[in-house]
């Protein structure tokens, strides 16, 4: 693994310049101010009611709390060089899912292996022929990226299905504007907090054709047992729309209604956050008792529109995002601004055997699986847990991808013994639809746990308020 | 020929229904070889259902309605001129691309002895050729038998018995075709059985895109391709996307649900 790049320090230990009053303000902080700040977050954070469930926790002596007050921060130069890469790559995907769901030109190219797509199980055939309103189908999408070095960023993976997190990255701003205003006043940091609105103009600009007057949008959740339940009701909130269950909807005389206190209201763009599978008894599972009879069927006649579409998931399946640098030169003609993990496909016999023969340097992880569970970390397991995956891998061989272990950059972080580097990733938040927008920044997540590159919520790591700073 | 169709679905419940919803795939295609000359579907709240068409062609109707106590019916009539076209079906108005019906479902995926049917029928020789030695194969293994299987039963379990309804046979011949990298859909339809016979059962078959002809049904479960005798109506990738009624409902304790589909040639 190449040397860690510190995106504090840099290379020579010269401060980076992004990070310069940063790193002079922390060396101000005394233990007691850093004592209060992380109580106080934590009693904000209580208070919101975020939290985390982690499973198998028994390294607790090592973690902290999962927001850390030191803030990984961008240049405006970084981030005019990224959200470029990021904007690209959105609008490709977009183009790849209408193009799977219509004619199929990159299949009959040749460019993607055809059965890949076809037999997909993220693939859904009641998709075809589906016009959506303004051509977007994936109208929110976080872009995991990791940063190796100065100007080195790899793209991790898309998720164009229900991407979540976003409250985190809303509520990490927000603590950090409460304990340290004056960091906010000594220089200029983009905005996160218009999200919400961001995301309201976004939903009612892809109201469907159906839709004469002003858009009503609404969030659609599984409910409060559903672990990001919290996210629904806080985006609602911050958007002024109304969180529906799947009982407080219904179809009646082809359009969607919610139930009111007075009379049903017509809905018009529906954000759920359910699976595909649960939306529609009619459609999809029949058992679902969560999702809305017939909306599927009004989203197909144009009088609904459903964020994310159904059938999304296509374009951020594992075993697809080898072909992403393909799907952004077919449909935009320009190379990838942003690059890709050089990843091997357990699937084809001489990748596999490559893949047996170095476990120990490299990543593993599930075609289908997410949130860091059921993955091999070469470089941090240990003899017996890379033998045990090593079987799983040979007996099924096409259920996993393998990657190398990037080197992830890290950012200072406080931890019991002290500010120390911790590895950090980057989830930004990208709308899609009159236009597409782009949260600066994102929400950072931070393996707390020394040397880890696991950064996942669900495997102990936190988060951190990202920074974009104006010119 | 003018054939004319009744498809009568009734509902009865032993409490009232407090809502509904009901997709309906009820409605005949029109293309080269068929014309719709009359059609009309009676049921409640249909003449607010939302109407569309899927990106298989499909006529779609759905409907809604609160509140209903007693019997329910929803009941689709009309005549539909059909003329031989020895099972080509060409001028259907579907945007759907031909791979997608290489996709294996749960109910089309193909067993061992299945793909052993694939070999002996369709691993040389001109695919028509292989796909009648094929539909002959599957009518003869597996007896038409009502009971025997119900609507979740899979081709490979409907072939392993030797029993099934057209539903099993179309799936069985789709498995195949699929298996062997040829595309093949599930047809939903009607069919009277000879001249001045009527028919009193809806009926599936299956169609497969052969080369340099395009689709051609192939209908198993009477070991011939469709002729003038046969109303199209609508296409999916297996029967779970085509049900001719899938509904979805609150309250209505118990259901029950009663057929009668009458089929006939139509006085000229």
């Amino acid at each position: 693994m190449a040397a860690i790049f510190n995106e504090m320090e840099g290379k020579g230990g010269a401060v980076r310049e992004p990070y310069a009053r940063i790193e002079e303000w922390l060396r101000t902080l005394s233990p007691r101010d850093v004592e209060r700040a992380l109580k106080e977050a934590e009693a904000i954070f209580r208070r919101q009611g975020i939290t985390f469930a982690v499973y198998g926790d028994n390294q607790a002596s090592e973690r902290l709390i999962p927001f850390d007050i030191i803030p990984r921060i961008f240049a405006a130069s970084e981030w005019r060089k990224l959200s470029a890469g990021i904007e690209q790559r959105v609008r490709a995907l977009n183009a790849f899912i209408h193009d799977l769901y219509h004619r199929q030109e990159i299949l009959r190219a040749g460019r993607i292996p055809s059965e890949l797509i076809i037999q997909n199980e993220a693939f859904v055939p009641e998709m075809v022929g589906v016009m959506a309103a303004r051509g977007i189908y994936a109208h929110i999408i976080g872009i995991d990226i990791v940063r190796v070095a100065e100007n080195e960023f790899y793209v991790l993976e898309d998720n164009c299905r229900t991407p979540s997190g976003v409250s985190y990255m809303l509520e990490d701003r927000e603590a950090m504007m409460y304990l340290f205003p004056e960091l906010f006043a000594q220089q200029r940091i983009c905005p996160v907090e218009n999200y919400p609105a961001m995301l309201r103009q976004t939903l009612e600009s892809v109201a469907p054709p159906a839709c004469k007057g002003e858009p009503t949008a609404v969030i659609l959740t599984p409910g409060i047992h559903n672990s990001a339940f919290f996210e629904h009701a806080f985006l609602a909130d911050e958007m002024g729309v109304e969180l529906c269950e799947g009982n407080d909807l219904f179809v009646s005389d082809g359009y969607l209604y919610m139930r009111t206190t007075q009379e049903p209201k017509r809905v018009d763009v529906v954000y759920r956050r359910i699976d595909d599978a649960f939306l529609d008894p009619l459609t999809f599972r029949p058992d679902s008792a969560i999702g809305v009879p017939g909306i599927f069927d009004l989203y197909r006649a144009g009088r609904v529109t459903l964020v994310n579409a159904p059938g999304t998931g296509i374009a951020d399946d594992k075993s697809i995002y080898t072909y992403i640098p393909d799907v952004i030169e077919f449909y935009t003609g320009e190379k990838p601004l942003l690059k890709n993990v050089p990843t091997w496909r357990c699937g084809d016999p001489k990748q596999l055997a490559y893949v047996l023969d170095h476990l120990p340097e490299l990543v593993v992880k599930e075609v289908h699986g997410s949130g860091g569970y059921g993955m091999l970390v070469g470089p941090t397991s240990s003899k017996k847990d890379i033998e045990d995956f090593r079987a799983r891998l040979k007996a099924r061989p096409g259920n996993y991808i393998a990657q190398p272990t990037l080197a992830l950059s890290s950012v200072p972080t406080f931890t019991r013994s002290g500010v120390a580097p911790r590895h950090v990733d980057l989830r930004p938040f990208v709308l899609s639809g009159d236009k597409v927008r782009i949260t600066p920044g994102g929400l950072t997540r931070v393996a707390l746990k020394k040397g880890s590159l696991v950064v996942n919520s669900s495997q102990g790591g936190g988060t951190k308020d990202t920074w974009v700073l104006e010119d | 020929m003018n054939l004319f169709v009744r498809h009568e679905t009734h509902y009865d419940y032993d409490s009232p229904v407090a809502y509904s919803a009901q997709r309906l795939h009820l409605w005949p295609a029109d293309f080269a070889s068929q014309r719709t000359l009359s059609w009309k579907i009676e049921a409640p709240g249909i003449e607010k259902a939302l109407s569309y068409t899927d990106g298989f062609g499909n006529r779609v109707h759905m409907l809604t309605f609160e509140r209903a106590s007693g019997p329910m019916s929803i009941i689709a009539e009309g005549v539909v001129n059909c003329s031989d076209a020895a099972g080509v079906v060409r001028g259907l108005p579907s945007a759907a691309p031909d791979a997608i019906f290489l996709r294996m479902t749960r109910a089309t995926a193909p067993s061992a002895p299945i793909r052993a049917l694939v070999e002996k029928n369709l691993a040389d020789g001109p695919v028509l050729e292989g796909l009648h030695g094929l539909m002959d194969d599957i009518h003869r293994k597996v007896t038409y038998e009502i009971g025997a299987t119900d609507a979740h039963t899979t081709a490979a379990e409907a072939f392993a018995d030797g029993r099934g309804v057209c539903q099993d046979h179309a799936h069985i011949l789709i498995a195949a075709a699929r298996g062997a990298g040829i595309p093949a859909r599930y047809v939903t339809g009607y069919l009277v059985t000879g001249m001045g016979a009527s028919s009193t059962a809806a009926h599936a078959w299956a169609e497969v895109l052969v080369p340099a002809l395009g689709w051609v049904g192939f209908d198993p479960a009477n070991n011939k391709c469709p002729t003038d005798n046969y109303v199209r109506v609508a296409a999916g990738i297996d029967a779970s996307g085509v049900a001719p009624i899938r509904g979805s409902r609150r309250g209505g304790a118990i259901e029950r649900m009663r057929v009668e589909v009458r089929v006939e040639i139509a006085q000229q």
